[in-house]
């Protein structure tokens, strides 16, 4: 096992410095009427790095994405972030604290353009009062013209200027997932939750998600926390790798030390009769 | 010209005023709708409140007295003062805000997730319990509610149309000034709509609400932001119809005309909520006027519910509502 320990970081194999425990999980339990979506579960995501959750369908994945989110409330356990435990907080309450997210399912805004919905992304960061918004006057105006700025960034790095004026109802999949990756990103999120980002995408749209993952970590140091039932992908993708089954932690450790654990290999491929 | 074209003509024409009227109650109806999913029955009762504390406040009435009078027998009804108009108008926005802020506070919050029958069965009641404190705050009179614009026949367009056709157009000039100011509230909708922080996460809430929440948007608060809207839009609605014909509880009433318009203009649309008004209003006073005679009068009760019915049948998503399309 790697250390750690709360105030110090480690170095990953390529020689990334990865920084001190960003959020702690602390006995998380999730129940949904007589059903344990999550079972005493703990652990921690360190400022800098990519972490995965990996686990067969149904494993309770994506409850633990939405507890870190705010839309799940956990019967019992404490969610620590940025040392201080969370109070129970409403997802807007939780996005507002740099925490951004995609979704399974993609959450676009369908009616709006590609533009408009990155720009959603930038709604906390606005501070002009609406009325000088709406008569367009100076700071207001300033601060449109920084925000678009900011987005149009984001727009050339997941290299999607080509559809900025396109209502998003009308892209095909892999292109909408890239949008909501966009309009996270456009948050300027110290963590970033995506919610199986590769899930649905052919085998190319899957290498351009995963180089698009390594380079926004990469460039902007934001912390990643990704959810994928593929092992393939996320071996390859992440730091450290959280490995739950049947609502239960069943591993935790660098993709190398979860590949080799028994209840792993179990999970993932059925026990062995002997 | 022939006479009956200029007649026609200006049947269609007062078709508009009218067709004004309902468009706005109509626009409260589409804006609660598009962000919410709530039909709210009682934006027709909203426009009555709006009116009825409006004028309570112009004249300085005492809000409740009668109620205070049967029990202390006392015999109070007036302050004694009146206000300028403006300041009671900015009054009424302010009641028409808290009245939003209650309206989620006490009834949607517990609400959440609940099927769109409950939410809209809640409006019925709120309806009803809103018209009956109407009844007890301000009393139950028709009262007469002058806020300053001009009234009886408009001079300028008499002149004009008499200089065109050699015939004179009996328009009201308080209903042009009712198009203006519609025309105005509109503009500032979209404005808001489309350049404000508060319109982007409204269209952001309207479009999909667990992404709305994902980039921080608070639900509450959207919700408290359309229904004070709702309340400023109905206040205009009260405002210009209780200055045509006093405000009076029938003005409740103007609700269920807003539904054809709605089912004319697809619920989620506003410009389909404006359009819609202005068909149903020319189409109402043309056909009352072409065919009136044929089939017997006071066609204007039933012309817009017929219409709505054969929109229902042909084009159920409105000229303007989104498209239905299934995915298979």
């Amino acid at each position: 096992m790697l250390d750690t320990k709360p105030d110090e970081g480690y170095t990953t194999a390529d020689g990334r410095q990865i920084g001190g425990v960003a959020m702690e999980m602390k006995n998380i339990t999730l129940r949904f009427g007589g059903v344990v979506a999550i079972k005493d579960i703990s652990f921690d995501i360190r400022w800098g790095e990519i972490r995965a959750i990996i686990g067969p369908n149904g494993a309770g994945k994506s409850s633990m994405l939405n507890v870190i989110s705010g839309f799940y409330h956990p019967q019992d356990g404490e969610v620590w972030y940025k040392g201080y435990r969370r109070a129970r907080m409403r997802p807007y309450q939780v996005a507002r604290t740099g925490i951004a997210r995609t979704f399974q399912n993609i959450a676009l805004f369908e009616g709006m353009s590609v533009l408009d919905n990155i720009m959603t992304g930038r709604l906390n960061l606005m501070n002009a009062g609406f009325i000088s918004q709406a008569m367009w006057w100076g700071k207001a105006a300033r601060e449109e013209e920084e925000h678009r700025e900011k987005v149009e960034k984001v727009i050339d790095f997941l290299e999607i200027q080509h559809i900025r004026k396109t209502p998003v109802a009308r892209l095909p999949y892999g292109l909408k997932k890239r949008v909501e990756l966009a309009r996270a990103l456009a948050a300027e999120p110290s963590i970033l939750l995506l919610d199986e980002p590769m899930a649905g995408m052919n085998v190319e749209e899957k290498e351009d998600m995963s180089r698009f993952i390594l380079d926004v970590n990469d460039e902007f140091n934001t912390t990643i926390v990704l959810i994928e039932h593929d092992m393939g992908v996320v071996m390859d993708l992440s730091d450290r790798v959280v490995v739950m089954d049947y609502g239960k932690k069943i591993g935790d450790g660098t993709p190398d030390e979860v590949r080799n654990n028994e209840e792993v290999i179990k999970a993932y491929l059925g026990v062995e009769h002997d | 010209m022939p006479e009956t074209l200029l007649f026609a003509m200006e049947a269609a024409i007062n078709g508009l005023a009218a067709g004004v009227m309902y468009a706005l109650v109509a626009l409260g109806f589409v804006l609660i709708f598009k962000a919410s999913g709530i039909f709210n029955f009682s934006q027709g009762v909203m426009a009555l409140f709006a009116a009825l504390t409006l004028v309570g406040l112009q004249t300085g009435q005492i809000p409740f007295s009668h109620l205070i009078n049967a029990i202390f027998g006392t015999r109070m009804h007036h302050f004694g003062f009146t206000l300028p108009t403006f300041v009671a108008i900015a009054g009424t926005v302010l009641v028409m805000i808290a009245f939003a802020w209650l309206v989620e506070r006490l009834i949607f919050r517990h609400l959440v997730n609940q099927e769109p029958i409950i939410l809209f069965m809640a409006t019925i009641g709120l309806a009803y319990f809103l018209e009956g404190l109407g009844d007890i705050m301000w009393g139950a009179e028709v009262k007469r509610l002058d806020v300053g614009l001009p009234q009886g026949m408009s001079g300028p367009i008499d002149d004009l149309t008499f200089a065109w056709f050699g015939y004179g157009f009996f328009v009201d000039s308080l209903e042009i000034w009712a198009a203006a100011i519609a025309g105005l509230l509109v503009i500032t909708l979209v404005i808001f709509s489309q350049y404000t922080k508060q319109g982007r996460a409204l269209r952001a809430v309207a479009d999909d609400h667990q992404a709305a929440l994902s980039v921080g948007i608070s639900l509450r608060f959207i919700w408290v932001l359309v229904w004070s809207l709702a309340g400023i839009v109905a206040l205009v609605a009260g405002i210009m119809w209780g200055a045509k014909s006093g405000v009076q509880f029938s003005l409740s009433l103007i609700a269920l005309k807003a539904l054809p318009v709605l089912i004319l203009g697809g619920f989620t649309s506003i410009p389909g909520a404006i359009i819609g008004g202005l068909i149903i209003g020319v189409g109402e006073k043309l056909f009352d006027f072409l065919l009136g005679p044929i089939v017997g009068s006071a066609t204007e009760n039933w012309f817009a519910y017929m219409l709505a019915l054969v929109f229902l049948l042909f084009r159920p998503q409105g000229l303007f509502g989104e498209k239905i399309i299934e995915r298979v």
